[in-house]
Order: structure tokens, then sequence, then C-alpha cells
């Protein structure tokens, strides 16, 4: 008998070894261990074999048992592998395809821009409000130390409605309806649509946008202004950019200033871009003008404040290089895609 | 507002920088300069010359040789020259060979000059050129002693007599200066002139400031035997001030004169116009000259035109007046516009004997209303618009006076007639020097603070502790002005830079603007990309949309003063911009457009003193890919992601004419309208050459700002059983599937959970003015398996409810 199962047991194993597939595995299973198998045969024949061998005869039946079944299962494990490289090989793909893509929007680079700015304030604490496109003659001017027939009426060349309501032509009105609403501290900026009466060329466009700030509190100094100014510019055109600020005139800020940026184009050394001057003209701003604290019902000997102006379409012309403004408001989207 | 760097010099001897230097330097203290221009930039190696002899041209009619001394030693160079105008003996500028010129004898500028070469004409050798005005780069315009074709000569102006050979010509002819451009900003008035520049710049450089000296002349005469004045109107004339010069001699004025002007960029004209010309840019005071035998009653009278009044202005042109401009009358009629232009009627002619000279002082905003009016730009009225500084008057007359007195132009009559009913004096503003550290950040000593104000002629009072501000800087009038005075002298660049102290804020932006963050987010995942596009537009846009002549949208708000009919009114609708924009995209063959924009619209108030009401509309407009439904897909996805939880609901019958009728529907929430989307009518489609099927929705962003909620409450994941029932229906084609569904929702009960259409067909095998419509309802329960009856029973109610529709089940 044990000689008969030793020959069983080889025989398996080289059958199983032999087996090229699943199916040929399966039947060696069902010839061997089956209900009919042969090993199972070898079992039910047990009874032919004296009582006192039977238990150490049984084990020896039982071990070869498992081991045709570890042997079949090894086997399987390494024919289901081959099958599936094989498979797998047949379903290689040209990866060098083009891709599917879904087809997503962009938002306008004058938004990129805005929520660029955004992002760099509300980080600083400032609030971010608006105020209304159509706006009083008093918000947009008496309210800013720009009296009737003041010149800088002029310069601003003005959209009106009627003899006191207009197309606003900054956002330093917001400055004031906030003055008005809120008590120091404050800090906000208050972006947004501006009109003024320009033809439409490369550089002009009636209506374009603006980003106001305003900063009111005790003890706030022209020197907060420059800090202020020179940390939004090295967050917004990188942190190697120098800021430098030259006297200028706003009727509502007292002292005022223009700020000129290191052009981010040559760092500075002077190129086509900044016309060689190494500086490029940013934004204007100044310390809040004590007539204009006054008017808004904020005590100026109390507190003292800044507010600065910057074009958003300058900051995107700039950032972009974008040449020419009217590429802005055609919404052409093969441009609106590169953003 | 130009000038050259010699005229500042010659106030501030002692300025001694690069052009470069002086640009850097005046733009930190608030002179901004813009640039400049050198005015021998292109020039080099031109000297002084004297053609000792001329020769025919062996092989040319048209050519001489010239032998040339180019120096006092006597060495000479042989030049060949077309230049008809040339004669032995005279002096003129030589380029040598290597040297270069700005460009040719017509006027012609060569970027970079033009290198003159030494070299043979027909055959005859050549060693440098003999230039003309135009080839160094200026013009005859601006140099009136040049020839008007051909070499300049020195010789035959007197002031050149002694000029050295070999010297330079280019400093002879005052080409070695330097141009300054600066942007004067509207406050400063006094830097309108050169004398207002040149005291900043002696401030700024640290150089004593040099004014001209004015002596008060005049023979024994009085003026007021020849004029007198009267102001009807002080108001519009705070000052003004006439002298009369007799015995006119008009003469060309001198080259320094002339040169100095023409570098201001001044076309010198004869010494009358020249030294009114050189006051007004030197004081910033326009003068003007009348023929005092053209003045009848030898009285002046500024007074008002009278309405609709014809006037003939000295350039010819008729203009017609009303009553609000100012006008120099003599005893009978009008004889210049005050402060813009004068008349022909008293025009300075060539055979002036006795002339009036008149500074006066006008209100800038009534000069710049008045020139707007007749459409007039003229240098005098452009600084008088800055809002002059009546107490100049006076002393650019008597500085006119010596000028002509200098050139021996005339005589000048003693005495001057001076109406200044209201004389304007210095001002005291309280210094408070720790009050500019604190606003400024700084620590400067008030010596320092004082000794920059005296720099530029402002006093200080040490027993009052105040400042005293002479009348021509009218912008200083509070501490605040102070503290920039001293800020800009101090230098911007050396504030300290620090960042605001105080209590930590928190930023943020508001809902509105968080709203429309997430509505562009939403936009772009469904490849929309963000258009912007004008707020004002052409009242055509109304008749192009379809809307009805009494739709309320067309009320507008109108701009009174529009850049043309095109941008005149506010829009009421968002849809022309996003057509526009689709149109233009279409025109240039972009394929499957989407496009969104945030933008306002403004609805007038009934009452026209009020702010009208902006709301921000969110409009998606798209072409090509995609339907209705897409579009329909893309307004409910944003509303649910901002938290509208409830279905809303679609109605078709709604007026919006742009829209194809059979394929349009007002969004409602609830009983209100938040929006509307729709199919454009083929008819706009056509007016906007849109050649493809058009979708546009637009939400009215306040509305549904109101409605956003962002609370969100976890509601669990169904552990039982969902029941699917499925049902299909025959219905009259005019039945909506809102209908429906709402049936659906009203009838299914608290375990109805979704359903949906899976199917609408129709066609062959349904009836005529029918359709089949499929719905799978799916019920299930938080809390148990639902069993059968319960489900049945719901499935009885929403039959029930369709059939009263007449709505019945296909078998």
């Amino acid at each position: 008998m044990k000689e008969k199962l030793q020959t069983l047991k080889e025989a398996a194993l080289s059958q199983i070894n032999a087996a090229g597939g699943l199916e040929k595995l399966n039947e060696i299973r069902v010839a061997f261990l089956g209900k009919k198998g042969e090993i199972t045969s070898v079992l039910k024949s047990l009874k032919e074999i004296a009582p006192q061998e039977r238990p150490a005869f049984g084990q020896l039946v039982n071990d070869a048992r498992s081991m045709i079944e570890e042997k079949l299962e090894e086997k399987k494990r390494t024919l289901e592998k081959k099958l599936r490289e094989e498979k797998m090989k047949a379903e290689t793909i040209d990866v060098t395809l083009p891709a599917r893509k879904p087809m997503l929007g962009h938002r306008h680079p004058n938004t990129i821009a805005l929520e660029e700015v955004e992002r760099i304030f509300v980080g600083m604490g400032y609030e971010v409000v608006e105020g209304p496109e159509i706006e009083y003659d008093y918000y947009n001017f008496e309210a800013l130390n720009i009296p009737k027939n003041h010149p800088a009426r002029d310069e601003q060349d003005t959209f009106y409605i009627t003899d006191s309501i207009l197309l606003r032509t900054q956002t330093s009105p917001v400055q004031v309806r906030v003055m008005e609403q809120k008590k120091p501290p404050i800090r906000i900026i208050a972006p947004g649509r501006v009109f003024r009466s320009d033809e439409v060329d490369a550089t002009h466009s009636p209506s374009f946008h603006q980003i106001e700030g305003l900063v009111i509190d005790k003890n706030i100094t022209f020197a907060d202004l420059k800090g202020t100014l020179a940390q939004i510019a090295k967050e917004l055109f990188g942190q190697e950019t120098k800021v430098k600020f030259r006297p200028h005139h706003f009727p509502f800020t007292e002292p005022s200033a223009e700020v000129d940026v290191t052009c981010f184009k040559c760092g500075g050394s002077g190129c086509r871009f900044c016309k060689g001057s190494g500086w490029i003209e940013i934004l204007g701003c100044g310390m809040v003008h004590p007539k204009v604290l006054e008017m808004s019902g904020i005590d100026p000997k109390e507190y003292s404040g800044f507010a600065f102006g910057v074009g958003l379409e300058r900051i995107a012309l700039l950032k972009y290089e974008i040449d020419d403004m009217r590429l802005l408001y055609e919404n052409d989207t093969r441009f609106l895609k590169q953003f | 507002m130009n000038t050259p760097l010699s005229w500042i010099r010659a106030y501030v001897p002692d300025l001694d920088c690069n052009a470069q230097e002086y640009m850097d330097a005046m733009t930190l203290t608030g002179t901004k300069v813009e640039g400049y221009e050198r005015l021998d930039a292109d020039l080099d190696q031109i000297i002084v010359g004297r053609i000792n002899k001329i020769e025919k041209h062996p092989d040319a009619d048209k050519l001489v040789i010239c032998q040339v001394q180019i120096d006092e030693e006597g060495t000479s160079v042989q030049i060949v020259t077309g230049a008809p105008n040339v004669k032995e003996g005279d002096v003129v500028p030589v380029v040598l060979d290597g040297g270069r010129v700005a460009g040719g004898h017509d006027g012609e500028k060569v970027s970079g000059g033009v290198k003159i070469k030494k070299g043979k004409l027909r055959g005859v050798e050549s060693n440098g050129m003999l230039c003309s005005i135009e080839e160094l780069g200026s013009s005859k315009e601006l140099y009136p002693d040049a020839p008007e074709n051909g070499i300049y000569i020195f010789s035959d102006n007197p002031t050149y007599q002694g000029l050295k050979l070999g010297s330079s010509a280019i400093s002879a002819l005052g080409l070695d200066d330097i141009v300054f451009e600066y942007e004067i900003t509207s406050n400063r008035v006094d830097c309108f002139g050169v004398l207002g520049i040149a005291r900043e710049a002696a401030a700024t450089f640290k150089k004593d400031f040099i004014p001209p000296v004015i002596k008060e002349i005049g023979n024994s005469e009085n003026v007021s035997d020849y004029i007198s004045a009267e102001i009807k109107d002080p108001n519009l004339c705070s000052r003004y001030v006439a002298r009369v010069v007799k015995n006119i001699k008009l003469a060309p004025s001198p080259t320094w004169m002339q040169r100095r002007l023409a570098a201001n960029g001044i076309r010198p004209i004869n010494n009358i116009v020249d030294i009114t010309n050189y006051v007004m840019e030197e004081y910033s005071q326009p003068m003007h000259a009348y023929d005092l035998d053209q003045i009848e009653g030898r009285k002046i009278i500024v007074r008002r035109s009278n309405e609709g009044e014809q006037f003939q202005t000295l350039d010819g042109q008729m203009r017609t007046l009303d009553s609000s401009i100012l006008m120099i009358c003599d005893a009978q009629k009008p004889i210049g516009i005050a402060g813009i232009m004068g008349g022909e009627n008293s025009k300075i002619t060539d055979d002036v004997k006795t002339l009036l000279f008149e500074a006066a002082c006008f209100d800038g905003t009534n000069i710049r209303l008045s020139g707007k009016k007749l459409g007039m730009r003229t240098d005098a009225q452009a600084k008088f618009e800055k809002g002059l500084d009546p107490n100049t008057a006076m002393e650019a007359m008597n500085r006119a006076c010596q000028l002509i007195e200098e050139l021996n132009a005339g005589e000048v009559v003693g005495g001057a007639v001076d109406i200044y009913p209201n004389r304007r004096e210095k001002t005291r503003v309280k210094f408070d020097y720790t009050h500019t550290n604190r606003l400024l950040g700084t620590d400067i000593s008030k010596e320092e603070m004082i000794s920059y104000f005296k720099k530029i002629d402002l006093e200080y009072d040490e027993a009052t502790n105040e400042v005293i501000v002479p009348t021509w800087r009218q912008d200083i009038a509070c501490q605040a002005d102070l503290d920039e005075e001293v800020a800009r002298f101090y230098g911007y660049d050396k504030i300290p830079v620090t960042l605001p102290s105080g209590e930590a804020m928190t930023g943020r932006l508001s809902f509105k603007l968080r709203l429309e963050s997430m509505a562009r987010d939403l936009a772009q995942q469904f490849g929309f990309s963000e258009a912007q596009t004008y707020s004002f537009e052409s009242p055509k846009v109304f008749d192009k949309l379809l809307l009805e002549p009494n739709d309320p949208l067309r009320q507008t708000i109108v701009i009174s003063n529009p850049l043309g009919e095109d941008y005149s009114i506010m829009r009421t609708l968002p849809l022309n911009g996003m057509l526009s924009s689709l149109a233009t995209n279409y025109n240039r063959r972009n394929k499957d457009v989407r496009l969104y924009e945030l933008a306002n619209i403004y609805l007038p108030k009934e009452d026209s003193t009020k702010l009208p009401d902006e709301r921000m509309q969110f409009i998606l407009g798209m072409y090509g890919k995609g339907d209705f439904y897409d579009l329909k897909g893309v307004v409910e996805e944003f509303l649910e992601k901002i938290g509208i939880k409830k279905p809303l609901t679609y109605q078709p019958n709604t007026n919006r004419n742009y829209f194809h009728p059979g394929r349009r529907a007002e969004i409602y929430y609830e009983q209100e309208s938040i929006g509307y989307l729709g199919e454009i009518h083929p008819e706009v489609l056509d007016r906007y050459e849109i050649g493809e099927k058009t979708y546009i929705a637009v939400l009215d962003m306040p509305k549904v700002t109101e409605l956003a909620n962002f609370e969100i409450k976890y509601m669990g994941i169904a552990k039982f059983p969902a029941v699917t029932r499925d049902i299909s229906m025959l219905v009259k084609k005019e039945i909506l599937a809102g209908q429906i569904e709402e049936v659906i929702r009203k009838q299914g009960g608290k375990h109805m959970e979704s359903y949906h259409l899976f199917d609408i067909y129709e066609g062959e095998q349904i009836q005529q003015g029918y359709k089949s419509m499929a719905y799978s309802i799916c019920f299930r329960a938080k809390d148990k398996t639902l069993e059968e009856k319960e489900i049945t029973a719901a499935m009885n109610k929403i039959l029930k409810g369709l059939s009263e529709l007449g709505i019945e089940l296909r078998q």
C-alpha cells in the first residue's frame, strides 16, 4: 500500500508539473482527490490494513493529499499569474496617444490678478468690500477733497448721469462709505469697476478696474504705508522686488506718493519693457488727508491712516505681458484659455 | 512742461549734475521728470570753420570746392559742397571727418545720426561737410536767422562776431543743452514756470536760487494818461495789470532769447511776441500785447460777453460767445477773449507804434470752461486754468518791460495800471514738528525741517510757531501739507519701513464675493471661461434683442456725456455683452465656445436722485457642443452647490422675446423668479451673426445670495433596501415633465426617495399629439424594509394624480 501511495503521489506531482492550463489542473484534482479519485480510494481501502498501522498509514495518506493540494494550488497560482501577464501584454496601449481632457473653463486674467491681490490682503487682515459703480458726486469727488470745479475733475474725464450722479472714476469713494459706517480700526480693500471717458485703444479703456486700500487706526504712519506696499509688491511680483516712493499729488491724501517697483523683466537693470529705467509705475498712495477724515466723521487728531489705489488691468497686463488692453474685453477663448 | 537745463542754470548757477542725476533727484523731491532729450545727442565733431576759398568743381556744375579753415592756427581742409548760399569768408558749422550730424538737410532726422567720412565727390576729395541747421537737428522755424535753404552762416549774425575758429559750433548754437520734460501736478501751479522749477532744483541740490532782479522802469510819463481799466466781474478777474510801451521798434529778438525759446520748442517771432512768451515761460504768467491805437476810448473793461456775440480772434476765426465768457473790451467793443486769445481787431501788426501790455489773473475754472465751450486750447489758457497767483502778475509785467528796455524794443511809459480789489496775502500755517514725525514715522529734528522750508521760501515764525506761506504756494494750507514738504526734502526713500501695529484683524471676503467665486469655480468646471464686457451699451440693443416697445427694461440710466451712442446707456440686461462676445468667437471660427460673466445690470429707480439698483448677474452663454438641458444642468449644479435644496420649477410662459418661443423658461424657486434660460431666437442670432444654436442662462445673484446656505447636516447612509417602480405613460404633448414630477412629489408619500425620467419618445407607434414618457420611482424607508402594500398604496396615489392630468399608463 505504501508503495502504491508513493507511486500515486509521484504520478500526481509529475502530472501537476506538466499541466499546461487550469482545466488540466482541475482534471488532475478530480483524478486524484475527487470522490472517486485515486488517493480517496486509497483512503477508502484503509480497512485492508492492520488496525494498529491504520493511524500511521492514514497520516501518510493525508500528508500525500495535502502535499498534492499544495502543489495544485501553487501550480494554479503560477498558471494564473502567467495568464494575467499574457492578458496584460495583449492589453498594451499607446500611452503617447492624445489625452481625453474634460472641457474646463478659465478665469479672466483680471480676476486671477484680483484674487491674487485679495489673497495677500486677506492674509494681512484686510476685509474685501464693495461700493456702487454708479455713485454720487459727493462720494466720488467732494468727500475726497475734490470740490466742484477742482482741476482734478478734469484729469479724470467723468461720465455724468445727472449733476449729482456719475459713473465712479475711482474706487476711492468706497473709502468714504466705509469710514462713514465703521469705526476705526479699519483695514479694507475695495476692488471694482471704474469708468473714465477715454477712447478705446491699446492702453486705454473707458471701463477698467481699480483696487482701493484703506487703513485707519491710531498711530498709522507713512512708514507703515511704505512697509505694507513693499510687502505686497514682494508677494505679487517676487521676493526680489524693490519699491520706490516718489512724491506726487492726490487731493485726498497728504503726503501723497506714486510707487514704482523694480522691473520684474530685467530686475531693475533696464530693458525695453521698463523703457530702460528699471522701474515700473504701479500705484498711487498717501496718508489720508485730514479733511477727508473729518468729512467722513473720523477725528484726525485721534486717528491717521493711509490709502492706496492700483489699476487692476495694469497689474494683469504687466504680469502676463499682454500688450493690448483691448484683448481683455474681446473675450476670445483663444486668449482666455491661456490663463 | 519742458525746460532746457541751461535756463534752469541761469537761476541756479552752481547746479552741477548730469542729466540722469538731475532727473532722479528732481523726481524724488516731487518735480517728476518724465525724460530728457540731449539736443546734441546725434552731433559729433562739429566745429566753427571759415571758408577761405571757393572754386568750381571741374566735373560738376552744382558742386563747389571749399578750402575751410578749421582752427585759429590756419589749418585748412578741403570740403566739397553743393550748397547754393556760401561765399568766401563765411563762417559756418563744419562737421569733420569721422563726426556725426542728426540727419539730412530736408530736416529728416536719422536715429543715431549720420556718420560723415572723408571721400571723393565726383573725383574731388572732401574731408567733411558744411552743415545746415536741419542737419544739426533743428529747423528754420526755431532758428529764424538760418537761411531758407543752405548752410547756416554764423558770420551773417552779428552776435557771433569773434567766434573762434575750431571752437564747438554745437555750443555756439546752444545745442549743447538738455531739455527735460516734466509732469507737474495740478497743485504746483508755481512749477509751470521755469522759475518755479529752478527754485525746486536749487532746494533739491542745496544750491542758491538766484531769480532775475526786477527793477521798475519807465519814462516820466504816466500810464494813466494813456489808459484806464475797470473790472466789472472781480470774481472772474482778480487782478488786471497794464503798462504802455511806445515807439515800438519791431525786430527779431536777440539770439540768446531765440535760443532759449527754441530749446523750449517755442518759435521765435519778433522781439515783442518773444518777450511775452519768454515771460510766460519764466513766470508761468501769460501776457498779451494790444495795439493801443486800436483801443477805443482809452479804456479797458473786463466784463462778461453778451449772449450770442460774435467775435473774431487773432487767428482769423469767428467765435460765438455766451455770457459766461469773460472778455477784454475797450470803451466800444471786445478786443480779446480773456486768458484765451486776443482779437483780430487789436492785434500787433508790423506798423504798431504803441502797445498795451496786459498781465492779468483770471479765474482758472472759468477759463477752463470757456476754453471747452469754444473748443480752444491755447498756451495762455493752459496756464490760467491752473489758477495763478495774482501777485505774480506785476512782477511778470515789470520783467517784460525790463526786457523791452534791454532789447531796445521801445520806450516804457512810467507807472502801471493795477486793478487788484482783493490782494492775496501770505498765509500762516501752524506747524507742529512732532506731528510731522508722528505721521511720517520719522525722527527728524525741528531745525532740519525748518531748513527744508527755507530752501523753498517758506519762512518760519518762531514766536507763533507758524510757517509763512508765499502766495505762489496755494497748495500749502494745513499741517499735513507741511508734513509733505518735510517728507519730500528729507527723502521718501529715507523714511523707515514698518508695518501697522495695533490689534490683529481678521481678513475676509464678503458672503457675496464668496458666492461669486463659487459661481466662477462651477462655471469653469463645466467648461465656461470668464468674459468681461462693458457696462454701457447702445440703446439700439433693445430692438436687436426684440424687446417690446413698452418693455420696462428700456428704462435705463443714460450717460449725459457718453463716448458715443454705442456707449450711452447703462445696461439693464446682461445679454448684449455675452452675445457680442460669442459673436466675436464665432466670427473667428472658435468651436464649442462657453463663456460666463459676473457683472452688474443697472435698474433705475423711480426717483432719479437715488442711485440705481445694481444687480449682479451670473450669465452663462454657449454654442457648439451641448444644448438647453446641458445648460440647465449647469444652473442646477450651481444652485445645489450653494445649498439650494428644494427643486426649482421652470415656467415656459415667459415674455423674453430674445429666446426661441418654444425653448425658454423662467427659473423659479418657490414662488420667486431667480433667473431664466433659453435658446436664443434665430432672428437675434442672425442680427449678431452667430451661425450656431446658442444658449444663455442668467441668474440674478442678489436673489440667489438670499437663498444660499452653506449649512450641511449629515443625513446617514440608507441601511434598508430601496424598491424601484417603473411607470410608462402616454401623455398629451402639451403636458410638461414638470407637471408630472410635481404629482410624483406631492403624491409619492414620505418614503418616495427619488425619481427620474428614463425614456421619452414621440413618433411612430405613438398616437398623434401624444408622447410616451417613462419614470423610475424609488422608495425607501429609513428604519425598515418597505412592505409591498406600502409601495402599492403610494404608487396608486401617484397614478390617481396622473390620471387627473389625463395621463394613461401604457400597457
